[in-house]
């Protein structure tokens, strides 16, 4: 299947319902990455199945950087570009990697992320808040990676980042949303756009995030590092859409017993 | 005169500037960014600044990026 065969309703639901972000609106919900994925055909038809508007993209020394084409890949897919602060770990490094960006790619808009241990790749929550400040009063749109601790989400927010973007687990790993409460925590602790950002395996993960009140989910490696990375694409979308249409139905309370669906009135006694 | 690029020990011509540079190195991205001793230098300013001895340059492109 491919996107020109979604369903047509699945179209108007995402534009009757538009997502703003740094002042900007979308009607997709997605954020795609763009690494890991294994050729530029398999990332282009990802991206046009994913109905992704926003992908991110790095900064690396020339000689190890990708072929241009990626640019012109994306270019054509009319997405916009999301640049990230891969690799830095301190504030000054992601401060630096930011301005470097805004040159490079022509946005002050920027994926804020600032690691600090390389195993988990989790954030360094004080250089995270310190590059945000400096970033924000530099007049960039700063979209931090951060954990998902309610507290320091509302410290982002207040330093005025666009969004808060909790990890539902480490970069990469797949494992999902590990604390699924704290998710819902965050989305009381805060106004501004909640953006499920890391975790991600699979469609269903993408759904919980968007039932537990996120306004967006982004993710990379569960898209291009799948073994049909277009087909993936496509179910992330569907699973997208599905969470946050199910978040605005409004779940039934769950009960410790059965409660029948079928009336007992009328009953025959056999 | 030596300077260092992208990590890497480089003799370039006495004043070379971060344009020439860029046009060397660039390969074929468009989508460039200069950074010279640690600070940004701006696309309008390429032409203009010139290298000196023991200058520190990254040269950095787009590439994918989660």
């Amino acid at each position: 299947m491919t996107t020109s065969e979604l369903a047509p309703a699945l179209e108007r639901e995402e534009a009757g319902d538009p997502f703003e972000l740094g002042g900007e609106t979308f009607t997709s919900r997605l954020l795609l990455g763009t690494g890991g994925a294994p050729s530029l055909e398999a990332l282009e038809r990802a991206v046009r199945a994913s109905g992704t508007q926003l992908v991110t993209v790095a900064l690396r020394r020339v000689e190890a950087s990708s072929s241009a084409s990626m640019l012109e890949v994306l270019d054509r897919c009319g997405v916009r570009l999301l640049p990230n602060t891969a690799g830095c770990r301190t504030a000054r490094e992601a401060v630096k990697t930011a301005q470097l960006a805004r040159e490079a790619f022509g946005t002050a808009w920027v994926k804020l992320e600032v690691i600090g241990d390389e195993h988990t790749l989790l954030p360094d929550a004080v250089e995270l808040i310190d590059a945000a400040e400096q970033l924000v009063a530099d007049g960039f749109t700063v979209l931090p990676y951060t954990t998902d601790d309610p507290v320091l989400g509302r410290r982002l927010e207040d330093a005025g980042c666009a969004a808060v973007m909790p990890l539902g687990s480490p970069i990469g790993s797949g494992l999902g949303i590990r604390n699924p409460h704290n998710i819902a925590l965050l989305r009381d602790a805060v106004s501004v756009p909640l953006v499920l950002d890391a975790g991600i395996g699979t469609a269903s993960d993408a759904t919980l995030a968007m039932e537990l009140g996120c306004d967006a989910v982004l993710l990379a490696s569960a898209v291009t590092r799948a073994r049909r990375p277009e087909r993936m694409a496509l179910a992330m979308r569907q699973a997208v859409e599905a969470g946050r249409l199910a978040r605005g139905a409004g779940r039934i309370p769950r009960r410790w017993h059965a409660e029948a669906s079928t009336p007992m009135e009328g009953l025959p006694e056999l | 005169m030596q300077v260092t690029v992208n990590g890497v020990a480089t003799d370039v011509a006495e004043d070379t500037s971060v344009a020439a540079l860029v046009a060397e190195r660039g390969g074929r991205h468009d989508r460039i960014a200069v950074a010279r001793n640690g600070d940004v230098v701006p696309r309008s300013g390429w032409a203009a600044t010139r290298l000196a001895p023991g200058d520190d340059l990254e040269i950095l492109a787009p590439t994918a990026g989660g």
